[in-house]
């Protein structure tokens, strides 16, 4: 202060208490409103509920939500002025949506949680169906998992470098009809149901004469999957800067060196995700694996040879045969897939930004 | 090592628009030379001629002769990433790779190629970076990644790295434009060291920085928007500033258009 006066800066006028009521400022809600507002909504739709007697509690719900949007909208637009009304409409929309999102997603998990919860054990997890009458307690879901584990493996192997190269090719090289040739049957690719895939590698099965197994399986699953790797690793391809492609070229690097060294490395964190979300959708297939894998109740650990079974088949399967062990043991299947594909996705996380572009200094 | 360029009626084409037409000058070996002239005249586009990264573009292409030291960079036996390494190239806005630390961004040009004994790649790193007058403020933090440093740091690293790879010609595409005064002087600075070793072709819309670091400058211009840029008068930068020899280029430089 003593420092502004030496130096001949004016100080400002100190605002007298008259000031400050002043046009830049205006009344204002506390910043708990918005609870306030969400309590409220909530006791009356749980009061009109009641005493209408209704049934459902999702009528209750809808019914605080749509209240909740409309006391902040009136009470803001009352208490403030018509452009903080229409944020805060926007803003309890935007609440009230995330919370319809949350719901059925939170509901899920929990109902496989606490069903799946009662039979997932370190047996359920190494032991098979083997003697295992169905409709009796006991059994486990090994084979299962090792069946999903190595078909989604061999659909891997095969579909990340195809899907991985044909990216590079439409972004890095491809011009004219071929690269929109294969755009067009990336994208028709990509809206083929599981169902038909299955039933073109079924046909290829009975003319060339091979049994089921889980590699036809896997190559169901390839079809399914080399789109989604396609697509999102050109978008994360496209999305390197040209500047980073042109430096490298100027240093008198080959154009197949910058897209190794340069290019791929820069976007190595998304390609991975990309993948991983492949992974993810189609771990969950089920159709091909009927038609393709068969189905069965051992341990086969060779995917090449002899039927198999894997877990959303396992829980359809298991949840046909209708009795309370059963139902039990699909639930816990459905838990062990849930955290297979989440598993993964943390995976996919952890390789992103292990590898994304450091930024510190 | 520095090289001669002869460019006899270059015009270069974006798919079928022809961006600078019939351009003809001699970059003479250890000097500085300056393009000038207002946007969207083909400074930049010229200057990618130079090292065949105009290509690079799609529908880019060319025609005529550029001769370094009476070899045609287009003639019909010549690889363009050769061409890339005797003729180096500093962007307009800094762009060190994300995922390499300041060590790796210098010895990229070296890595990539392949092309180096793994003992000297450390004295070739220092040396770069003394070159680039660099070295004192990373030699602690070499692991670090190149996109951590300041735009200026960042910009003397791209340098550093261009000239790691030891290329005869050194092009400079506005590599101060992205700066502030302080950078700038720290590259312009450069420029006069590198010039000893390097040709160099320095794009600049700065004019007192084309007066302070060039030997020679090139006025370029373009008719009207969508006509194609053309060279009007290449000399010794003190005759373009004081007298050049013809009036658009007195009208450019004293601020009468563009």
């Amino acid at each position: 202060m003593s420092q502004a006066a030496n130096t001949g800066i004016q100080e400002r006028p100190v605002p007298t208490a008259a000031a400050s009521r002043n046009s830049l400022s205006s009344r204002s809600l506390p910043r708990w409103a918005p609870a306030a507002f969400a309590g409220a909504a909530i006791v009356l739709g749980v009061g009109i509920g009641a005493a209408a007697g209704w049934q459902s509690r999702i009528q209750w719900g809808l019914l605080s939500a749509v209240l909740f949007v409309v006391i902040s909208y009136v009470t803001t637009s009352v208490v403030e002025n018509q452009r903080q009304a229409k944020d805060r409409l926007a803003t309890s929309i935007v609440w009230v949506c995330f919370l319809l999102a949350v719901v059925p997603l939170a509901s899920l998990v929990w109902t496989t949680v606490s069903r799946g919860a009662k039979v997932l054990d370190v047996y359920f997890l190494t032991h098979s169906m083997a003697g295992v009458l169905g409709t009796a307690p006991g059994g486990g879901v090994y084979h299962a998992l090792i069946g999903t584990l190595e078909q989604v493996g061999l659909a891997t192997l095969i579909s990340a470098p195809i899907g991985l190269l044909t990216a590079v090719y439409l972004v890095e090289y491809g011009k004219g009809a071929l690269a929109k040739a294969v755009t067009f049957f990336v994208d028709v690719m990509t809206g083929i149901p599981s169902i038909v895939a299955g039933l073109f590698i079924l046909s290829i099965m009975l003319i060339a004469q091979l049994q089921p197994s889980g590699l036809m399986g896997s190559l169901a699953l390839t079809i399914l999957m080399i789109p989604v790797v396609v697509r999102s690793t050109e978008e994360m391809l496209k999305l390197v800067p040209n500047e980073l492609r042109e430096a490298s070229l100027a240093l008198g690097v080959p154009k197949w060196r910058t897209i190794l060294k340069v290019v791929l490395p820069t976007a190595i964190g998304g390609i991975t995700t990309g993948v991983m979300l492949a992974i993810a959708r189609i771990a969950g297939e089920t159709a091909p694996i009927m038609l393709l894998v068969f189905g069965s109740q051992l341990i086969n650990p060779n995917p090449f040879q002899g039927a198999q079974s894997s877990l959303p088949f396992y829980i359809w399967e298991q949840y046909k045969i209708g009795s309370e062990a059963s139902y039990d043991r699909a639930w816990a299947a459905a838990l062990v897939l849930i955290a297979f594909v989440m598993i993964l996705n943390l995976v996919a996380r952890g390789i992103a930004r292990w590898k994304a572009p450091k930024t510190g200094r | 090592m520095a090289k001669r360029i002869d460019v006899s009626g270059l015009s270069a084409y974006y798919g079928s628009h022809l961006a600078i037409e019939d351009i003809s000058m001699t970059v003479e070996p250890r000097s500085v030379t300056a393009f000038i002239g207002p946007s969207g005249c083909g400074k930049s586009t010229f200057l990618r001629t130079l090292n065949r990264m105009h290509e690079v573009t799609p529908g880019g292409r060319v025609e005529g002769k550029v001769l370094l030291d009476d070899e045609n960079l287009y003639g019909s036996h010549v690889d363009p990433v050769t061409v890339r390494r005797t003729v180096g190239m500093v962007f307009q806005r800094p762009n060190p790779f994300p995922t390499m630390s300041i060590f790796d961004n210098v010895a990229a040009g070296l890595k990539l190629n392949g092309s180096y004994k793994k003992g000297r790649l450390a004295d070739v790193v220092e040396k770069s970076l003394r070159g680039a007058n660099l070295w004192n403020e990373v030699k602690d933090r070499l692991n670090k990644p190149g996109s951590g440093l300041s735009g200026g740091q960042q910009q003397r690293l791209c340098i550093a790295r261009a000239i790691a790879v030891e290329p005869d010609v050194l092009l400079m595409d506005e590599p101060c434009s992205a700066l502030d005064p302080i950078s700038t002087l720290a590259i312009e600075d450069l420029i006069g060291e590198l010039k000893e070793r390097f040709t160099i072709v320095i794009v600049t819309h700065n004019m007192q920085q084309a007066a302070r670091v060039s030997d020679r400058t090139a006025f370029f211009n373009l008719a009207a928007v969508g006509k194609p840029g053309k060279l009007v008068e290449i000399d010794e930068t003190e005759r373009i500033f004081s007298n050049p020899s013809v009036q658009a280029t007195e009208d450019y430089i004293s601020g009468r258009f563009g």
